[in-house]
């Protein structure tokens, strides 16, 4: 106990400067019945202590399968990871499993998108929370239940005691999400992914889980990586956001100067795709094609198929440059930027 | 400010000559009996003008599916009333009403489901034409690939099967095999719910284009208000199976009511600049109440940040407040006033 807090003050005076996780250059392979390939390419970003990095693209493009690269939860057999994940002065890819399943659920811990189904439905929600308490702290089963219920309370669920008890079953999609939220952050841990945690639910209460969600972590000071395809969500609650498209990481920067100015055709095209009341109808601005099979890849910039602005120049490879604070990978965003804004 | 969106379909809303598409008058669908009864909708009354697009909001469990599917005759209401122009479906004999149905479609959600995986796409649509016996096989052959171009699948694509087919993909296939049968309404119910953003949009594009050319009538059902406000004339906002609010779609939108319309559009996500974000949220409490035991009074008192004792009590009558917006709740008056020239109110004034 008095060890990780060691670590975990230690982290806090280093945190100015440092990155709570540092991800360098992160490749993945996956394997089904016609061999290997490559899903994740060279995937590099960071997020600093206490701050929300937003996780947007299309389905497919790679976001989740950065999150369980982080958490390593890929089935070993099936998966091949290359890179460094830096997280807190350690590689978690240099970690034996075991050293990794103390990290997993304690230092980071991950909120899903479809609570029903990372839930256990033959336990109670109290025991499934007292678990992940007596895997990360030597206490009595009374001390890890008190603990849970806490967590439950801390959640804003009335009636704590009595929900606890309850199987997943008997509760509604909000109260579900309400309790994985409670079991991710009971070990207190330094780093959330959230993997579309409000996409299953209702407006009402997608904003009730992210204000909750924001409140707890800024009140602990936890990280948190939000993983979503709405562009809206990660304008209001992320300090900072990264465009995926695939499998590879292709804008980044604060929210605020992305959306308002987004530099890739890619981001351009999700932000302009939103219907709003205030656009005529049949003019929404629609990407046309669909996200490249990941084993036929286009050979230079992967969105060029798509891209209303791509030239021969284009099917050539394209690095990630950094500019200021931002970072873009694209040919021609120079001349798009000053074309689209007609400055001089 | 938006007028000019709407101006293309103002004809069928203040048409009131016109017989209307679909008409529902004090409409009840209740499911269960005595101890489990649940009334999914309850007393619900709107028209839909031919030609028009009419968006129905609703989070889950606000019976607006329910609601869609009694409008086109797939449930039978328990009370109330339907008329598709002057026909009464649930009047007709089972031979008169299949073959009335037909003018009447419905596109579900999940486009997985609504296909059978060993059948080609082209098979699939086809199929409608075979139940009705319309043409022969070569007619029917190529009035449905005649339907998956107007929906933008090549020939090439119909020979498929769905699992090889994306979602957007299967989506459009669902259209049209809507389509073949020529209908005049068409309720769509969460179409676009489960497709990603850039595809969300050409699906919208596609609604909208076809609604032009085959002059339908459109449900549209959706708990997105982005989506409903982009592409309806006119909205209706239920909760709890009844209807809160109906008024066009901008109107709704930007000059809210009702508390809950409020509250729904305080609660979309938007793209804002730093600046604005603080603007003032709606946060509501709680969920929808469970269905076996319906609150009293105004259904949504349980979770209104304006509730009052006499919203428990008394349940507001829904009345219009200014032409063509309906609104049932005790305050709507107040609500009203805030929008008043007088009262200094922007399009955007948001109250503390």
């Amino acid at each position: 106990m008095s060890v990780t807090e060691a670590v975990r003050s230690d982290a806090d005076t280093t945190a100015a400067t440092a990155p709570l996780l540092s991800v360098e250059d992160l490749k993945l392979d996956l394997r089904d019945e016609s061999g290997w390939v490559r899903v994740l390419d060279g995937v590099s970003f960071d997020i600093k202590p206490r701050e929300t990095l937003g996780v947007v693209g299309e389905s497919g493009c790679g976001k989740s399968m950065t999150a369980l690269s982080v958490m390593q939860l890929q089935a070993p057999r099936y998966s091949r990871l290359d890179g460094k994940i830096n997280f807190q002065g350690r590689d978690l890819l240099k970690l034996s499993r075991r050293q990794m399943s103390r990290v997993r659920g304690r230092n980071i811990s991950m909120i899903f998108q479809e609570p029903m189904s990372a839930l256990d439905p033959v336990f109670t929600v109290g025991a499934q929370i007292r678990e992940t308490v007596q895997c990360h702290f030597d206490v009595s089963k009374r001390e890890a239940d008190e603990r849970a219920i806490e967590a439950l309370d801390s959640v804003g669920i009335a009636a704590p005691r009595q929900i606890a008890q309850l199987y997943p079953m008997s509760l509604s999609g909000g109260m579900r999400q309400r309790v994985m939220i409670a079991m991710a952050l009971v070990c207190e841990p330094d780093l959330l992914i959230a993997d579309e945690p409000t996409t299953a639910l209702d407006v009402t209460i997608q904003s009730q889980i992210m204000d909750l969600l924001l409140n707890l972590s800024q009140k602990r000071g936890t990280a948190i990586m939000f993983i979503t395809h709405n562009l809206a969500l990660v304008s209001q609650n992320c300090d900072r956001m990264i465009t995926m498209y695939g499998g590879q990481i292709i804008e980044g920067g604060p929210v605020d100067d992305v959306l308002s100015k987004p530099l890739h055709p890619y981001t351009k095209g999700l932000v302009h795709s939103i219907p709003d009341a205030h656009r005529a109808r049949g003019t929404l601005n629609a990407i046309p094609g669909r996200v490249p099979s990941l084993r036929a890849m286009p050979p230079g910039c992967r969105f060029e198929p798509r891209c209303t602005h791509a030239k021969a120049l284009c099917q050539q490879d394209v690095a990630i440059e950094d500019i200021g604070n931002r970072q873009i990978r694209c040919h021609r965003w120079q001349e798009l930027t000053s074309t689209t804004e007609g400055s001089p | 400010m938006t007028s000019s969106q709407q101006t293309a379909t103002q004809a069928p809303e203040t048409g009131t000559a016109q017989v209307p598409a679909v008409s529902v008058r004090d409409m009840t669908v209740s499911f269960g009996r005595s101890r489990t009864l649940v009334r999914a909708v309850d007393g619900v009354s709107f028209t839909v003008a031919p030609g028009e697009i009419f968006g129905i909001i609703g989070e889950s469990g606000s019976g607006k599916s329910t609601l869609g599917r009694a409008a086109v005759g797939m449930v039978t209401p328990s009370g109330g009333e339907v008329r598709h122009g002057e026909v009464d479906p649930f009047a007709l004999t089972r031979k008169q009403l299949n073959a009335h149905r037909r003018k009447y479609q419905i596109i579900a959600q999940d486009p997985n489901a609504a296909f059978n995986p060993r059948m080609t796409i082209l098979e699939s649509v086809m199929e409608p034409m075979y139940i009705a016996g319309i043409g022969n096989r070569a007619e029917r052959r190529e009035r449905a690939l005649a339907m998956l171009d107007t929906v933008a699948l090549s020939p090439e694509m119909s020979e498929r099967y769905p699992h090889d087919l994306s979602g957007g993909q299967k989506q459009r296939a669902n259209i049209a095999r809507a389509l073949v049968l020529d209908p005049e309404v068409l309720v769509c119910d969460e179409v676009v719910a489960a497709l990603d953003v850039s595809i969300q949009a050409d699906m919208l594009n596609l609604f909208w284009r076809l609604k032009r050319d085959f002059n339908l009538t459109y449900l549209f059902i959706s708990h997105d208000l982005n989506v409903v406000s982009h592409i309806s004339d006119r909205v209706a906002v239920m909760y709890f199976g009844k209807i809160m609010e109906i008024g066009p779609a901008d109107e709704v939108m930007n000059r809210p009511l009702h508390p809950y319309s409020e509250a729904l559009r305080s609660a979309e996500p938007e793209i804002a600049a730093y600046q604005q974000r603080s603007r003032e949220r709606i946060i509501l409490q709680g969920e929808i109440p469970s269905a076996l035991n319906p609150p009293s009074g105004c259904r949504f008192h349980t979770r209104c940040p304006r509730a009052v004792e006499m919203c428990a009590s008394t349940e507001p009558e829904q009345r219009e407040l200014a032409p063509g917006r309906f609104v049932a709740c005790h305050f709507a008056e107040e609500m009203l006033a805030r929008f008043a020239p007088d009262g200094g109110g922007q399009k955007h004034q948001k109250v503390g």
